[in-house]
């Protein structure tokens, strides 16, 4: 069984995640976040609300950002994911992610995961964004220890330092 | 969350589309999902068979009429399509402001056209905008296609024209005829949230039409203002003095964000705004 035009309750879903070809049969109820976390064990991707308002659980899909609650795994049949643990694959942090610890513009963390998502993905098409652009590709995500400022701040450092 | 059981298939024509919906019992078009899958986790409604409209391309294009009078939206095209369509941009640009304005960029690169208006929800914000601007939708069924015009495509909270084994294939929306401007206005919560109350006007020579929004389950044509404005005196005391009375004429809700009465004092200071830029929008 494949994704068809006949309704199945379970789906086989092959995609690319971080730059590997992945394949397996899931339930066609399950979440994409729950295969991302639970069968990928990439647990980077976080769950806050559950119901689309937060944003920790963003992921890019075919190089744009979404929320992996929003989404059914079988939707994302054929298509090419980067979770955050995609932005660093050889470990050695991406200049937004250093950014982001000089500026400071994380406490406990929660949120980081979808907010360098949607930060990386404005960055890769506007790579000298203005302040106001920063807080519209910023506004899915909650953060409710830092106040926004320092990561905002840190966006716009770690463009001019030229970093997508 | 865990979802209740469902079966999935995706069609790759309407026609299979079509027949997934009349066949299977309690099946569901599923769009951008960006209600839907809430909708399921809430468990305010457990589709059986969800039949995923994402292979539809021709759901996914932007064009003109062969007049090049109306602009035809595909069901499937998300706000982020249309925020960035440059036919949009220049038959009917209000769509596009207002499609950048809609929750934030994830839900935007997911969320339709068809899915905002077949939700009906009365806070969206294309039901109150599509029937300012006339609006038609094609629904698409076993028996055929039918042509619904915007006053009677939304007929109730989540409930349209759209009987069950029918697709919305198209939004049309007649091009922007010069001397005409469109405009949208409203409160919301915080700077791009989901609005208390909306109003949605376009001016031109023919007159203008004002809809309000999340005052009923379905949009509301504010008539009575639109005839005082029928002279085409739309300076600022002139729309003030026909937005007056407005209020009165309508029964909101009640709830958290706003207690009727201030919505309906909303409803005529959002119409008088809306109408006002689209009369300066008019201009040229
Ligand atoms: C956090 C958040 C905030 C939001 N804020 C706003 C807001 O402020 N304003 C606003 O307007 N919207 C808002 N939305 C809603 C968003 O715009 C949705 O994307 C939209 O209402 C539904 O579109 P969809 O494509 O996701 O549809 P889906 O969720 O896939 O479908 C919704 C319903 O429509 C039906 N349907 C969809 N397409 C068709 C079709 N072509 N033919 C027949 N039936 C169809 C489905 O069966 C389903 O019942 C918000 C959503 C979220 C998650
Ligand atoms: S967990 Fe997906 S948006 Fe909050
Ligand atoms: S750092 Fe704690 S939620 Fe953002």
């Amino acid at each position: 069984m494949t994704v068809a035009a006949t309704p199945t309750a379970t789906s086989v879903v092959s995609l690319e995640i971080n730059g590997e070809a992945v394949e397996l049969e899931v339930p066609s109820s399950r979440l994409l976040v729950h295969l991302i976390r639970d069968d990928l064990d990439l647990t980077g991707t976080h769950i806050g609300c559950d119901t689309g308002n937060c944003g920790a659980c963003t992921v890019h899909v075919d190089g744009v950002p979404v929320k992996s609650c929003m989404m059914l795994a079988v939707q994302a049949q054929g298509t090419r994911i980067t979770t955050v643990e995609g932005l660093a694959p050889d470990g050695e942090l991406t200049p937004l992610q250093q950014a982001f610890s000089a500026a400071h513009a994380l406490q406990c963390g929660y949120c980081t995961p979808g907010m360098l998502m949607s930060a990386s993905a404005l960055l890769e098409q506007n790579q000298s964004p203005s302040e106001e652009e920063i807080k519209v590709a910023l506004q899915g995500n909650i953060c409710r220890c830092t106040g926004y400022w320092n990561i905002v701040e840190a966006v716009q450092e770690a463009a001019k330092g030229g970093a997508a | 969350m865990l979802l209740r059981e469902v079966e999935y298939a995706r069609p790759s024509t309407i026609e299979e589309a079509v027949a997934l919906l009349t066949e299977h019992d309690g099946a569901r078009a599923l769009a951008g999902g960006q209600t839907l899958v809430n909708v399921m986790k809430a468990r305010a409604a457990s589709p059986d068979v969800l039949v995923d409209l994402a292979d539809l391309d021709e759901l996914r294009t932007i064009s003109f009429s062969a007049d090049g009078g109306t602009l035809e939206i595909g069901a499937m095209v998300t706000c982020t399509a249309l925020a960035a369509s440059s036919e949009v941009e220049v038959a009917r640009p209000v769509l596009a402001e207002v499609a950048s304005t809609i929750a934030d960029v994830q839900v935007r690169n997911r969320g339709t056209i068809g899915g905002n208006v077949c939700v009906s929800d009365p806070t969206n914000h294309f039901p109150p905008l599509l029937s300012a601007l006339d609006a038609s939708f094609t629904v698409r069924g076993a028996a055929g296609e039918r042509v619904v015009p915007a006053g009677e495509f939304f007929v109730g909270v989540y409930m349209t024209a759209v009987g069950e084994g029918e697709l919305l294939t198209k939004v049309s929306v007649p091009t922007r005829k010069p001397g005409t401007g469109d405009a949208m206005a409203g409160l919301t919560l915080g700077a791009h949230g989901t609005y208390v109350v909306s109003a949605a006007a376009t001016v031109g020579p023919e007159g203008a039409r004002v809809v309000i929004g999340c005052v009923s389950s379905t949009p509301v044509r504010a008539t009575a203002m639109e005839e005082r404005l029928a002279g085409g005196d739309y300076s600022q005391s002139a729309v003030k003095a026909a937005a007056e009375g407005l209020g009165a004429t309508l029964e909101p809700p009640s709830d958290v964000h706003a207690s009727a009465d201030y919505r309906r004092a909303l409803a005529e200071v959002s119409a008088v705004r809306a109408v006002l830029q689209a009369a300066e929008r008019a201009k040229g």
